[in-house]
């Protein structure tokens, strides 16, 4: 009686377009985020050898990016500097939805508890993330282990305010007042109601952290406060390519730096798609 | 009469909040470098010769050898008489050093600020406005590029077009570390200006241009909008009247809640561009263990953002007619 | 018989929308809506709040959203017209009375936005002398003028929005649920500025879920029911036990009337997206045929009564 496929079936063919389109973008960026890792992996850095009858060639089909002064390829260069930048982001985005989540669970317990989450997220974000990242990377040496870290603790706010007024909302339901007067534990209503609820939030939250860890890694890599000189990072090689650039050597400067931008922009993107198919609100517009 | 009486009540409650806030951020920085290797009284021996005397007052004011609290509470002593120590680097009082280089710094700063606000307000606009068109489109891709590009890499761009290929700039554009700003003809310091703040200023554009074109669209969805349609309004003067309207204030609020990632753009365009701020000073003190000079620097960039989102709080509170008089009326 | 001002003949709206997983879905909210409205008329669609039918009034006014799928044709004056048209006409010869406050730009003063966009200071002068004048025939002082919507109460909202509307001195009126949430005597006096509007030759096109205001000013009522116009009937009909009344969905609301025993009937509105495939009322109705579930029926054209119902195919 009730036939809810006839108005579905209208418009099958934009059906299939936004939905797929969707997904095929989702796919192509993760396919090649992780053909960069692997491929990265298999490249060892002492591999990259130097070779001084090729020095500052301009980009060719035998050497895409071009080669710099030690005639290195620069395309194997980048492809292992976004390789290693990618594994940095991925752990300092973890770790910072982790430390939001953490933050967001204990802002639930009472008021107090959210009180302080609030004006803790307010002291991290009151000094400049550069600065903050600079200092906990001083802290801890320097090196990869403090870069991941400084991105780590800087990261999570946005995520952590996202999931504070989420759960908030989801407290004053009367499934939790519920069960809060069955006596279950607060333990276990956030892991029986809260997190299903949120879970979407957490995922999409954890992927656009991506972007902004990698740049930042390669920014403070760039001033010299992140990986070491030896390690073939993007903001090293840019770093260096300054001092190559009065000379006319472009190609060290542009390449690492696009390669990196479409890296940053992949992430956006599919943060952004896999949002709209979590969230169908959103695209609705 | 009763609304200054609100906004002192309003500042007082902000200047607590503020006095509490940046005692943490000391106790947090102070706590971050302590934990770090580096020993600012050795660091500093072995970059240039000095006395033992010169040492031993180093070593006073440090106090190494002696326990954090005891550090602390002695350095916390020195700021509230306004002493921040010595530069190492520099070798003049960190105070003088900032006051320099956040002034070059802030001159950046606030043209970009201003450039880049009202250039991305216009973008967003015009995007908004056009919504679905080529020219949307074409600004949407602009921003999403550019909120993508790594700051130092547009940096780096703008120097080889500027600089080496077109040669309008000298590539060398900065003067010698610890050369003052006097010693520099207006001209020139001019010249140096230029590169970092159009770097900044397209960066800028990108999140408030794609921010004022979000606003837009959503007023353009609003009840009021369709009414002001329904009653034969129409076209650019809509969006002037109702559109711009209720877009600027959100917008300006936005633009002072950015202090933050300004800042950290000009830490990373003034270091390639060798621009004498204090992002560069930063930088610096950071490779070179300048210790109180970087803590100087945390607490004089705290109060920056602060002060920004101060102003947003105070606009967004104190400007909007709806809640100015909502609260008289409460 | 007055002259026709607004023809609107089988106009549909749908929606395209996308749920979980960005399957898509097109939503339809209004079927083949069929009415008229004449000068010194008022036409009332009746139906429960939240069925849609606010969007008739976006329709007419050219001002749907852009997911939003417009087929039928609106006439006024008997051109049919473009979304051009409608561009032209809006806020001259066709006016709309908004349902609240929320429809006046909450950072603009109020006769700012009553008079509208002007091309130069003297054309605002005129505007402004124009303004003042209709105001004080709704009774809003000159301190009304610089106010912001939100300092305005629930009565002084509606005159505002009544008088902004009659400032353009319009032929035709469409209330989109002028009376929501009123106190009585705001609601009484509301419903006297339509009668008013009739006496000075408007046609007003009332849309409401309120059947007490719509018996009490209305000469026509269209009685909307899940997206259709099951039945336009005139305002007479609605007396003694609704023998008068054709479709028996109209029946069951007369009938519900606590002035007349408030029966109700069992059963709900079919939801958007839920609309059976034959008679919307299939599933309550009392009087079904086996094909009213299979065929939809067509609106019958009764002289100035219509119905959507198989029972009167040969008349009445």
């Amino acid at each position: 009686m009730v036939n809810p496929n006839k108005n579905k079936s209208l418009n099958p063919l934009s059906k299939i377009n936004l939905r797929t389109k969707t997904l095929l973008i989702i796919g192509l960026t993760i396919l090649i985020l992780v053909l960069i890792v692997i491929c990265s992996f298999f490249i060892d850095s002492k591999e990259i050898t130097t070779n001084f009858l090729i020095i500052n060639q301009p980009p060719s089909f035998e050497h895409l990016f071009g080669t710099d002064w030690l005639g290195r390829d620069m395309f194997t260069r980048t492809i292992k500097g976004l390789g290693l930048s990618i594994q940095i982001g991925a752990c300092a985005s973890l770790l910072s939805s982790a430390i939001a989540i953490v933050l967001a669970f204990i802002g639930s317990i009472n008021q107090k508890f959210d009180t302080f989450v609030a004006w803790f997220v307010d002291l991290f974000l009151s000094i400049p993330h550069i600065l903050l990242i600079i200092l906990i990377s001083i802290s801890l040496g320097g090196g990869a282990l403090g870069v991941t870290i400084g991105v780590a603790f800087t990261h999570w706010t946005s995520l952590t305010r996202v999931l504070r007024a989420e759960i908030k909302q989801i407290n004053t339901s009367d499934f939790v007042k519920l069960s809060e007067r069955f006596g279950k534990s607060r333990l276990w209503i956030a892991k029986e109601h809260i997190l299903p609820l949120v879970i979407t939030q957490i995922i999409v939250g954890t992927i656009l952290i991506f972007p902004h860890a990698i740049m930042h890694e390669a920014s403070v890599t760039f001033l010299g406060f992140g990986l070491s000189p030896h390690e073939p990072a993007i903001g090293i090689i840019l770093a260096e390519s300054m001092k190559y650039l009065a000379t006319g050597n472009w190609w060290l400067a542009l390449f690492p730096g696009l390669a990196l931008l479409i890296i940053v922009l992949l992430f956006d993107i599919a943060g952004e798609n896999i949002k709209k198919i979590l969230d169908p609100t959103s695209a609705n517009d | 009469m009763m609304k200054n009486e609100k906004l002192l009540k309003f500042l007082g409650k902000k200047l607590i909040r503020f006095i509490i806030l940046i005692i943490f951020v000391i106790l947090l920085s102070f706590l971050l470098i302590d934990l770090s290797p580096i020993n600012p009284v050795k660091t500093y021996v072995s970059n240039m010769i000095v006395s033992q005397e010169q040492i031993a007052a180093l070593e006073a004011y440090w106090g190494v050898n002696q326990p954090i609290t005891t550090k602390l509470v002695n350095w916390l002593g020195n700021i509230i008489h306004g002493d921040l120590g010595t530069s190492l680097i520099f070798r003049m009082p960190v105070v003088d050093v900032i006051k320099e280089r956040f002034t070059a710094s802030l001159i950046l700063m606030l043209t970009s600020w201003l450039f880049s606000g009202i250039l991305g307000f216009i973008l967003g606009v015009i995007a908004g406005f056009k919504k679905d068109t080529i020219i949307d489109k074409v600004i949407k891709v602009y921003c999403y590029i550019l909120q993508s590009a790594p700051t130092f890499w547009i940096a780096l761009i703008i120097l080889m077009i500027f600089a080496v290929y077109l040669g309008w700039f000298p590539t060398g554009l900065g003067v010698p570390i610890g050369t003052l700003s006097e010693d520099v003809s207006f001209l020139d310091w001019l010249k140096r200006l230029i590169l970092p703040m159009i770097t900044l200023s397209i960066i800028g554009v990108a999140s408030i241009a794609l921010f004022t074109r979000d606003k837009l669209i959503e007023v353009m969805n609003t009840d009021y909008f369709l009414f002001s349609k329904a009653r034969g309004e129409s076209g650019w003067n809509l969006i002037k009247r109702h559109g711009i309207r209720n877009i600027l204030l959100p917008a300006i609020t936005l633009q002072f809640l950015g202090f933050s990632e300004l800042f950290g753009g000009t830490v990373l365009v003034e270091q390639v561009f060798t621009y004498p701020g204090i992002g560069q000073a930063a930088v610096s003190a950071g490779l070179r263990s300048d210790v109180p000079l970087l803590l100087g620097i945390v607490i004089c960039s705290t109060i920056f953002v602060y002060s920004g989102n101060l102003i947003a709080d105070i606009v967004y509170n104190f400007v909007d007619p709806r809640i100015k008089e909502g609260e008289d009326n409460g | 018989m007055m002259n026709k001002l607004l023809d609107v003949e089988n106009v549909s709206i749908s929606f395209i929308q996308y749920t979980a997983g960005l399957n898509q879905r097109d939503l339809k909210v209004i079927t083949d809506l069929t009415l008229d409205v004449s000068e010194a008329e008022i036409l009332a669609v009746l139906g429960s709040s939240g069925s849609g039918k606010s969007l008739l009034a976006h329709a007419i006014f050219g001002i749907l959203p852009e997911n939003a799928n417009l087929s039928g044709t609106i006439k006024y004056g008997g051109k049919v017209l473009s979304q051009k048209d409608k561009e032209e006409i809006r806020g001259k010869d066709i006016a709309l009375i908004p349902q609240s406050v929320n429809f006046l730009d909450p950072l603009m003063k109020i006769s700012d936005q009553a008079i509208g966009y002007t091309e130069n200071d003297n054309e605002k002068k005129e505007k402004k002398i124009k303004q003042r004048k209709i105001f004080e025939q709704y009774n809003l002082g000159p301190e009304v003028d610089d106010m912001y919507p939100f300092q305005l109460s629930g009565g002084m909202a509606r005159r505002v929005l009544v008088s902004t509307a009659l400032l353009s001195k319009p032929k035709l009126v469409v209330a989109d649920e002028p009376t929501p949430g009123l106190d009585q005597k705001t609601v009484k006096e509301t419903l006297n500025h339509f009668k008013k509007m009739k006496e000075d030759g408007v046609g007003v096109l009332l849309i409401t879920h309120d059947i007490h205001a719509a018996l009490e000013i209305a000469d026509r009522i269209g009685i909307f029911y899940a997206g259709y116009v099951i039945e336009i009937a005139e305002n007479k009909d609605f007396s003694g036990d609704g023998e008068n009344l054709l479709h028996p969905y109209t029946k069951a609301l007369y009938n519900a009337l606590p002035a007349n025993g408030f029966k109700l009937t069992k059963g709900h509105q079919p939801l958007h997206g839920e609309i059976p495939k034959g008679c919307p009322y299939y599933d309550r109705c009392e009087i079904r045929l086996d094909k009213c579930s299979e065929e939809r029926p067509q609106l019958i054209n009764l002289g100035n009564k219509k119905v959507r119902c198989f029972k009167y195919e040969d008349g009445v």
